[in-house]
């Protein structure tokens, strides 16, 4: 394995040295056992089976025991990244060849054997898909000049530029591998059929009810997965979701509950459940639309961000919903995270909150709308978006701006932005992973990037990130980061109002599975067992 | 008969095409669409052209008239179309769910008209007594609870004093009564409770209004039976108009499982409008529309039949 | 009680209200809860110990105590000064909902009864499709489409979305009341004498459909307000941080149900007992009205 990335090595021991919060483990006795049927919850049902075409984790959950990717994230030891199907990897010193070597042996589903024409035809649906298929990663395979397959255990990637999150992204847990044969015939296939080469077999999907899989008895990794099957119940109700828990009729849920569901699990079930934390790579945003006045106004916005007391919020917030913590572009605590010290000096992160607001008056006095009133847009989930859009409401009355809050669903929250019409709104991030390259494509030029809901122009922005994708050096690339940050929170186009905290409920007979800080990982099930 | 019969049903048509009109456009006024959820939902960042393409394959982008146009000759041929979520067929989609809600429909009547019929007589005969006084503070409870509120209560309950829940997913009476019957007795019981109430008063009223007629005051006089008076007589009369409510109150059960299978978490017709109109799947929603405008243009149809068949004077108009 | 009951030496007009009283002490109480509802509504920024937005993480999922008479929320505010505040919603909602509603639909009935004909057949059609929608559905569209427009802080397309299901089945009723005057001999020979449309349906038409169209905007306040508290509850209706009570369960309202059954207690109490209130009322109200029912 080539060693000559720095910045992977920084990663590496970044993650050794920031912890990603606290993970309960216990030692069993006895090992890993096999058998046994996993019931969990699901939120959210997804629409089809398509991960390529999917941006929720509503497909993951449902589909990635069925598949497998070249890469993925050794959650152990993340974000470094270790093979799935690619029993090694090797990356050229100039970062423009990822070379990938198979494992031998590996089937799908139907019998048929995989090969690199299987992986090149995965990666080339989602780099250019044909008409008709949807793939929501197609710009970031955009660097990807041609792929090659030497021979059927081989896959070789050249890249047309250097991309230093490369690696990161081949190990993206959407990036699953279908079978060329599928694609041929029908390249919408995937949305309706399920075969992969995954730890578990489809075996049925009841609408509206569960989906259900069984153990692939010839999987290539010997010895896995060691449950008998799995069982994703769809509960669309947090509050059926808790009281399943509780009852037993689900043993699992893996995205994420708030503190006070936790809460409550903890006192109703006492030492039964485990609860397992981390900070989540998500984080809700408080966006100026720089198109309507008055947020054309540098001033008004800056004064906003000023008037939210996010180090004293936090300590309310983190109690009774999903957001808790401080930061700025990148998730704090991750490696490439600005330190505290220096975060303070930004607009909006001031702890002396009184000054801040004392500022902000100052300054909507001086842009001429000392009694702003304007209307907040939000969306219509009560976790965490009504308690942030609550609490922003609040923090704006006390230098004197008056906020309506409106809440819509998803259809028209979106249209909504998309169409501008809003002044200001609460967006969201949700990322996979910590790399900047995810991070910071929000703040980008509107153009560019079509999630931006402030809608700004600001070509020194997409200078800073266009130079720090290419860049190697690790401490450069912090740099970089540092500057595009500072930039973007003077400019107040938007900020993350907190980023979340994720905790993640288990009946302690569930064993194996593996908290991150992302609710897109550790999906596959294929090391859990049951400790009955 | 037959004339009156071929004349209610022809007349069932222009409603159920004016139901499909109205729908239509009144979707169509709906800011956002079911592309943007599925694509960029969870926060994707999918360019526009993805975006535009999706809108060419499900045909959104074509003039309204156009898609009116569909939307109306498909219905002629009985063809509700695709969802536009799951790019299933509508049909497909609602009759997976189907046979959840019409259960807990069933047993919510059953449970509210073996009560009501009881309840509305006991009322309406010892009529300015205690006991109508408890009646009509009863029923009219169960018109002024929220069934949501009553659902979330049962729930808490059945937790904190039982610690037991009701299971989880949904097997056919046919395959596991028990578990099918202990998971949906609670909805019937939330959603049959402001039922019964409705049925109850109906009854109420219809026989007070009955028993001040004169024919029951010649049976009276005549020295008939009590007993007989009231079931040959009063009874029979008064049921038409409480099946009338019956029929009217059953094809509108929707509203109340709208709200209950969400608090009960069940996979049935209700849910299934909840989240489409959330998704803005203007197929699937119209197409539900549709299945609950025919079903009670239907009901409406067999109740006035069932009208003219006990009360000839009806036939002859 | 009957009027013969009474001693000979007593004033023949009594008041209509104790008259009432006595005959429906139901609907007496139904009428005292109403006003201090309504009490509670106009003056809720005198009758609300605190200020129903007030955030206070300090104190939050309190339990009931002399400081916070119902308890707090899950962002410290006080659920006592919600519920005064959330009565003054209600009512608002309610009264403006069902006033529209019943108007409109008492308008329509009272023409179709009049003029037949084709007026009546195409009113029957337009109520018999307005029928067949269920109402959450009409109820959404509304609320979602038509453009915000807001009065005391009240989405007035909240309003027209509930106002509307209640046109037809008011539509329905006032029609059925009206006919039967139609039908008297009187109507026609004021017609023949040359009175003018107007003259006879308001000297001789409304003042049969007052009774039947009182009950009714009665009992549709009730429903109104139901309707209300279920819109806020999938999240349609009122917004927050609005103090509705419909509002103050959903969301996770119902996950703090361990540490903070009050939460849920409170609000569902109060819903009912305003739609009780109000559904009482009118029961009463039509059984004292409807000279059939007098002993």
């Amino acid at each position: 394995m080539n060693s000559n990335l720095t910045r992977r090595s920084v990663l590496m021991s970044g993650a050794a040295a920031v912890a990603f919060g606290s993970i309960v483990t216990e030692t069993t006795a006895q090992g890993p056992k096999k058998g046994g049927t996993l019931q969990f919850a699901i939120s959210a049902e997804t629409p089809h089976y398509d991960n390529h075409g999917s941006d929720t984790y509503a497909t993951l959950h449902f589909a990635a025991p069925f598949y497998n990717t070249l890469l993925r994230f050794n959650l152990d030891k993340f974000p470094e990244v270790q093979g799935d199907l690619a029993a090694s990897h090797e990356v050229a010193a100039d970062l423009m060849t990822y070379t990938f070597k198979l494992h031998p042996g590996v089937k799908f589903h139907d019998g048929t054997d995989l090969t690199s024409a299987d992986v090149k035809a995965s990666y080339d649906r989602m780099r250019n898909p044909p008409a008709g298929v949807v793939s929501t990663r197609k710009a970031t395979f955009a660097d990807i000049g041609s792929i090659e397959t030497p021979d059927p255990l081989t896959v070789i990637f050249k890249m047309k530029a250097v991309n230093a999150s490369m690696l990161e992204h081949f190990a993206s847990p959407w990036n699953v591998i279908y079978s060329a044969k599928d694609l041929t015939a029908d390249p919408n296939s995937p949305k309706t059929k399920v075969n992969g080469t995954g730890p578990f077999v489809f075996v049925e999907h009841v609408k509206g009810s569960y989906v259900a899989g069984k153990r692939n008895d010839s999987y290539f990794k010997k010895g896995l997965p060691l449950l008998d099957g799995f069982k994703g119940v769809f509960t669309l109700q947090a509050a059926a979701m808790l009281n399943a828990l509780q009852g037993a009729q689900v043993l699992a849920e893996f995205r994420g509950i708030s503190p006070a569901e936790r809460d409550r699990l903890v006192q109703a079930m006492g030492d039964k459940i485990r609860i397992e934390e981390s900070s989540w790579t998500l984080n809700l945003l408080v966006c100026f639309n720089t198109e309507k006045k008055p947020f054309d106004d540098v001033r008004v916005r800056q004064a906003l961000l000023m008037a939210i007391d996010r180090w004293g919020g936090s300590q309310g917030l983190s109690r009774i919903s999903t957001l808790r913590s401080v930061g700025g572009v990148i998730r704090p605590g991750s490696p490439f995270a600005t330190p505290e010290a220096e975060l303070t000096k930004l607009p909006g992160f001031a702890k002396d909150i009184r000054a801040s607001r004392e500022q902000a008056k100052k300054l909507l006095a001086e842009a001429g709308v000392p009694d702003l009133k304007f209307t907040l847009w939000n969306r219509n989930l009560a976790m965490p978006y009504t308690p942030a859009g609550i609490f922003l409401v609040d923090q704006w009355r006390q230098i004197g701006v008056t906020v309506e809050h409106k809440q819509s669903d998803t259809a028209p929250y979106l249209a909504h932005m998309n169409a501008g019409n809003h002044d200001v709104a609460i967006d969201f991030s949700n990322l996979f992973m910590d790399d900047s390259s995810l991070g910071l494509a929000k703040y980008l030029s509107v153009a560019r990037a079509p999630e931006n809901r402030s809608r700004h122009k600001d070509a020194e922005l997409d200078k800073i990130y266009d130079e720090h994708l290419r860049e190697r050096d690790p401490e450069k690339r912090k740099a970089m980061i540092r500057a595009f940050e500072k930039r973007a929170f003077e400019m107040a186009y938007q900020q993350p109002i907190l980023w979340w905290h994720r905790i993640v409920p288990s009946h302690k007979t569930v064993m194996g599975w593996k908290m991150s800080p992302s609710h897109n990982l550790g999906a596959q099930l294929e090391e859990v067992w049951l400790n009955a | 008969m037959l004339r009156y019969t071929l004349g209610r049903i022809l007349q069932m048509i222009p409603t159920l095409i004016g139901v499909a009109v109205l729908v239509f456009f009144m979707l169509r006024v709906i800011p956002g669409d079911v592309v943007e959820v599925k694509l960029r939902g969870d926060g994707g960042n999918v360019s526009q052209e993805t975006i535009d393409m999706e809108k060419k394959r499900l045909g959104l982008d074509r003039p309204l008239m156009i898609q009116f146009k569909d939307w109306m000759v498909g219905l002629a041929t009985l063809d509700l179309g695709k969802s536009m979520w799951t790019d299933r067929p509508v049909v497909e989609e609602i009759g997976i769910r189907l046979e959840l809600s019409f259960q807990v429909a069933i047993m919510a009547t059953i449970f509210a008209v073996l009560i009501a019929i009881p309840l509305g007589t006991t009322a309406a005969l010892m009529r300015g007594t205690w006991v109508d006084y408890v009646v009509r503070i009863v029923t009219i409870g169960g018109l002024s609870i929220p069934s949501f509120w009553f659902g979330m209560l049962i729930m808490i309950s059945l937790l904190t004093f039982f610690n037991w829940l009701p299971p989880i997913t949904f097997t056919p009476i046919y395959v596991d009564p028990i578990a099918n019957l202990t998971q949906l007795i609670w909805p019937a019981l939330a959603v049959g409770y402001r039922y019964c109430a409705v049925v109850a008063r109906m009854i109420r009223s219809s026989l007070l209004e009955v028993l001040n007629e004169d024919y029951i005051r010649t049976a009276r006089a005549k020295g008939v039976y009590e007993k007989l008076v009231i079931s040959r007589h009063a009874l029979r009369n008064a049921l038409l108009p409480a099946i009338t409510v019956i029929g009217i109150e059953f094809a509108f059960l929707i509203g109340g499982l709208v709200v209950t299978e969400q608090v009960f978490n069940l996979n049935g017709i209700g849910m299934l409008f909840v989240q489409s109109v959330s998704r803005n799947d203007f197929t699937l929603i119209q197409g539900m529309v549709m299945m609950i405008a025919a079903v009670y243009v239907v009901v409406n149809l067999i109740v006035d039949l069932l009208y003219a068949v006990f009360d000839p004077r009806i036939r002859y108009t | 009680m009957s009027v013969a009951a009474l001693p000979a030496s007593m004033p023949r007009r009594r008041s209509a209200v104790l008259d009432f009283c006595r005959q429906q002490p139901l609907g007496a109480i139904s009428f005292v809860i109403i006003v201090v509802m309504m009490f509670a509504g106009v003056f809720s920024e005198y009758a609300a110990p605190y200020n129903p937005l007030d955030i206070d993480f300090a104190s939050i999922l309190a339990a009931p105590s002399w400081d916070h008479l119902m308890g707090t929320d899950a962002f410290g505010r006080d659920i006592f000064s919600r519920i005064i505040w959330g009565s003054r919603t209600a009512l608002v909602i309610g009264f403006t909902s069902s006033f529209i509603g019943s108007t409109i639909g008492a308008v329509l009935g009272v023409a179709s009864a009049y003029f037949g004909g084709k007026i009546d057949d195409w009113i029957q059609r337009f109520v018999d499709i307005l029928l067949a929608f269920p109402i959450i559905v009409l109820a959404l569209v509304v609320v979602a489409a038509l453009r915000k427009s807001v009065l005391f802080g009240i989405d007035m397309n909240l309003i027209y979305a509930i106002a509307i299901p209640i046109v037809p089945r008011v539509a329905r009723v006032v029609r059925a009341a009206a006919l039967s005057i139609r039908v008297m001999p009187y109507v026609d020979a004021a017609r023949a004498a040359g009175y003018s449309n107007s003259r006879i349906i308001f000297r001789h038409m409304a003042p049969n459909v007052v009774a039947p169209y009182l009950i009714m905007f009665t009992a549709f306040i009730a429903q109104a307000i139901l309707l209300e508290a279920s819109l806020s509850f999938l999240g349609l209706g009122v917004t927050e941080p609005t103090p509705a009570w419909g509002l103050m369960l959903s969301g996770n309202a119902a996950d703090f149900y361990r540490e903070a059954p009050w939460m849920i207690l409170f609000p569902g109490a109060a819903i009912s007992l305003a739609v009780f209130a109000f559904n009482l009322f009118g029961d009463s109200l039509r059984d004292y009205l409807d000279p059939r029912f007098k002993t």
